[in-house]
């Protein structure tokens, strides 16, 4: 017989969990009390629970095995939701155990006590509150396999202190049954043959890629594809990098920052052959015009994603690797000459860019592709997400780890601390603007306190600057509450930069304080200087502060809600 | 088309599955009728019959969104193929007259109902039918101008 907490860190072991990121507290505590006896699980303790999930969601991106999260009842748990919706929604699994009141307690507004079941129920794949000591082994089990199976997700395992405290088997189950969750796995291979057909009579036929392909780890498969095929590829930002981005059929991100030869490479294909994506709001603009001249067939492992914003000619349910599989099988060369002709000259005559003198994110990033082979990349959610999608390289070696779903501010930091976790041997940089990294900035403890040589491309522009663009383009350069700068004597209409107030914080100051090494950095020719340094940074991690024009915007950009063709490339272009 | 429709769906039988189910509606905006639960034979199970309005494309992805739910075992569309479905309601005249004995009775003989209490100015009645005749039930008490008081409990099918 062994207590509930003993079990708890024997099915983590079980479970071969490396790296547990947990924060304790009062109903968490004898959890807590069993982990001091273990040698082998690396617990990190980080600074704040959302940077805490955020870290386990990095961790989880770019190892490919589930996050596992500790933190206590009450506000310990309400911490972890905007993380927890930030990993269900881009379908990375985490495993999140919460200490909660004692069963006796629950519902008597007890201290710090909350209903996180509740609460988490439209943000999780499965949350359940852990009701008796016999159910416990099943549970975490359960756990386990559902975060990981299927589309992956987000499991939260709410565990009441007289649970962790009640003596009970020692049995932890090596399999789980569960009667309402059967993943498909297989595709039909009758829809397959379909699909097969539909490609073969198409002119202009696109691979449209997302997320999915990568969760599959089907990058390889997709490759081979398209290379046997020659049917181009685009891809929505969390499908960059299922196939090497300087391969010649890849043509480029769609969706409303997306190259403009991609998105008519949409709106002018007559089959889109999407794989692993939801056609999201940002991916397709307005909705009616997408692809509209187009056949569509999906492949989904989600059965709820197939025919939800756009209808579909051909849905495929199932793994993206497996049916990748049958397609190289039946399928067979294309002559497409033509099609990929136009969108070379598209991709030659619209190329993303930045046209600007000074120090700019186009140079930044693209010096991440030239001085690094193996990288992982993380991001803000704003206009440094938006840059770095748009000019990071991508293959087997370089990983991009970005809040596409929910597009969550402070994500950057930690994600690069729990990547680096993961990848000891892998150098890991995050890409942040000034406003998401201030909502994480604690989390610079918990690299300098476990020697993570991260580096933080800090790209400053003082402002929020995707909301600012949207108020100089949208909103007639009324700039409500964008400005970094701002103090309360500030008059109401902005005069203009050179009577601004100094920036608060002073990071340079704020790196000293933490340990943190820093350079900032103003102008172009200091970039390779800058990265120079932060590599020979061996343990401590690197704040590279950015000085970068406040003005400048992210382009192309399709206005709002209208068709993807409906493109501005720059300033000038009104 | 958008047209009411039936769905049995077959789940754990466990603490805040209810919640699932009906937040899932509620988050989606789904627009749901009515939703009835009961065990079944089987302890662990139990069964929520839902009636809701919706279109196809709709009515596919909610379907979809339920079976996606890890506490759901099995959602069976009965739109087309129940074949029964009633709903229980009670309904209670609270300014009942003696002279609106006779045109009350016709009602009664009408829908099938029950007499159950018959007080000084009151009658409570008993209603097992569809739930389209349910609401025209209803709707003929209301324009007889009763003031009338009714609890619904939500189509079962099968």
């Amino acid at each position: 017989m062994i207590t509930g907490a003993q079990l708890f860190v024997k099915a983590l072991k079980a479970e071969n969990v490396e790296v547990l990121f947990a924060y304790p507290g009062g109903q968490a505590i004898d959890l807590f009390d069993a982990l001091y006896d273990d040698e082998s699980i690396n617990i990190i303790l980080p600074r704040h629970e959302q940077g805490l999930a955020h870290a386990a969601d990095g961790y989880a991106r770019s190892t490919g095995r589930a996050g596992v999260c500790l933190v206590t009842s009450g506000p310990g748990a309400t911490n972890l939701v905007t993380a927890i919706a930030t990993a269900n929604y881009d379908s990375v699994p985490l495993v999140c155990f919460t200490g909660q009141v004692p069963l006796s307690l629950i519902g008597n507004d007890a201290f710090q006590e909350a209903d996180i079941v509740g609460m988490v129920r439209s943000i999780t794949k499965y949350a359940v509150t852990v009701r008796s000591r016999e159910s416990l082994a099943a549970t975490i089990k359960k756990a386990f396999y559902i975060a990981q199976t299927g589309k992956p997700g987000v499991v939260l395992v709410d565990i009441p202190k007289d649970i962790q405290q009640a003596m009970g088997s020692e049995d932890y189950p090596s399999s789980v049954e569960i009667r309402g969750y059967k993943p498909t796995v297989n595709v039909h291979i009758g829809q397959i043959k379909k699909a097969v057909a539909f490609l073969e009579s198409a002119q202009k036929p696109l691979f449209l890629i997302g997320g999915g392909v990568r969760i599959a780890h089907a990058e390889k498969e997709l490759t081979a594809l398209a290379e046997r095929t020659g049917v181009p590829v685009v891809t929505t930002i969390m499908g960059k990098g299922a196939i090497d981005t300087d391969h010649p059929l890849y043509f480029g991100n769609v969706g409303i920052h997306g190259a403009y030869g991609a998105n008519t490479a949409i709106n002018e294909c007559d089959l889109l052959f999407s794989i692993g994506t939801r056609f999201n709001d940002r991916v397709a603009g307005n909705k009616d015009t997408f692809a509209k001249n187009a056949k569509i067939v999906h492949i989904d492992a989600d059965p709820a994603s197939i025919s939800r914003n756009v209808s579909v000619d051909v849905p495929i349910v199932g793994d993206a690797k497996n049916a990748l599989k049958e397609l190289i099988a039946r399928t067979k060369p294309l002559a497409l000459g033509g099609w990929i002709q136009k969108l070379n000259e598209l991709k030659a005559e619209y190329p993303v860019k930045i046209e600007s003198d000074v120090l700019n994110p186009q140079d930044i990033i693209e010096r991440l592709n030239t001085l690094f082979d193996a990288l992982i990349v993380t991001t803000d959610v704003g206009q440094n997400q938006l840059w770095t999608t748009q000019f990071l390289k991508l293959n087997e070696h370089r990983k991009l780890l970005t809040s596409g779903g929910l597009g969550t501010m402070g994500f950057g930091l930690p994600a690069a601390i729990g990547a680096k976790l993961g990848n000891p041997d892998t150098p890991v940089v995050a890409v942040v603007g000034d406003g998401g990294f201030q909502m994480n900035i604690q989390e610079l403890a918990t690299a300098v306190i476990n020697g993570l040589p991260v580096i933080i491309c800090l790209l400053n522009n003082s402002w929020l600057g995707n909301v600012r663009q949207w108020q100089e383009l949208y909103y007639g350069k009324r700039y409500q509450s964008t400005c970094l700068k701002r103090r309360s004597v500030c008059p109401k209409h902005c005069e203009g930069s050179d009577k601004c107030p100094p920036y608060v914080p002073d990071f340079e100051k704020l790196a000293e304080s933490y340990g943190v090494a820093y350079r900032r950095i103003t102008l172009k020719d200091q970039i390779d200087e800058a990265f120079s340094f932060a590599l020979s940074q061996k343990n401590v991690p690197t704040l590279l502060e950015f000085m970068i024009a406040e003005e400048e915007n992210v382009y192309p950009i399709v206005l709002p809600g209208k068709d993807l063709s409906t493109v501005k490339f720059g300033k000038e272009d009104s | 088309m958008k047209r009411k429709r039936w769905l049995a769906l077959f789940v754990e039988n466990d603490v805040g599955v209810l919640a699932e189910i009906s937040s899932l509606f509620a988050g989606k905006a789904y627009n749901l009728d009515s939703l009835t639960v009961g065990v079944t034979a089987d302890k662990t199970i139990s069964r929520m019959t839902i009636c809701l309005t919706s279109d196809d494309i709709l009515f596919e992805q909610i379907k979809k969104q339920l079976n996606r739910n890890v506490n759901v075992i099995k959602v069976i569309d009965l739109t087309d193929s129940f074949v029964a479905e009633r709903e229980l309601a009670y309904l209670k005249i609270t300014d009942f007259k003696p002279e609106n004995l006779y045109p009350l009775f016709e009602v009664v003989k009408q829908f099938e109902l029950q007499i159950l209490e018959i007080k000084s100015g009151e009658i409570l009645l008993q209603s097992v039918n569809s739930f389209e005749r349910t609401d025209e039930l209803i709707n003929k008490l209301a324009d007889g101008k009763y003031a009338v008081e009714v609890v619904r409990s939500g189509s079962v099918a099968i």
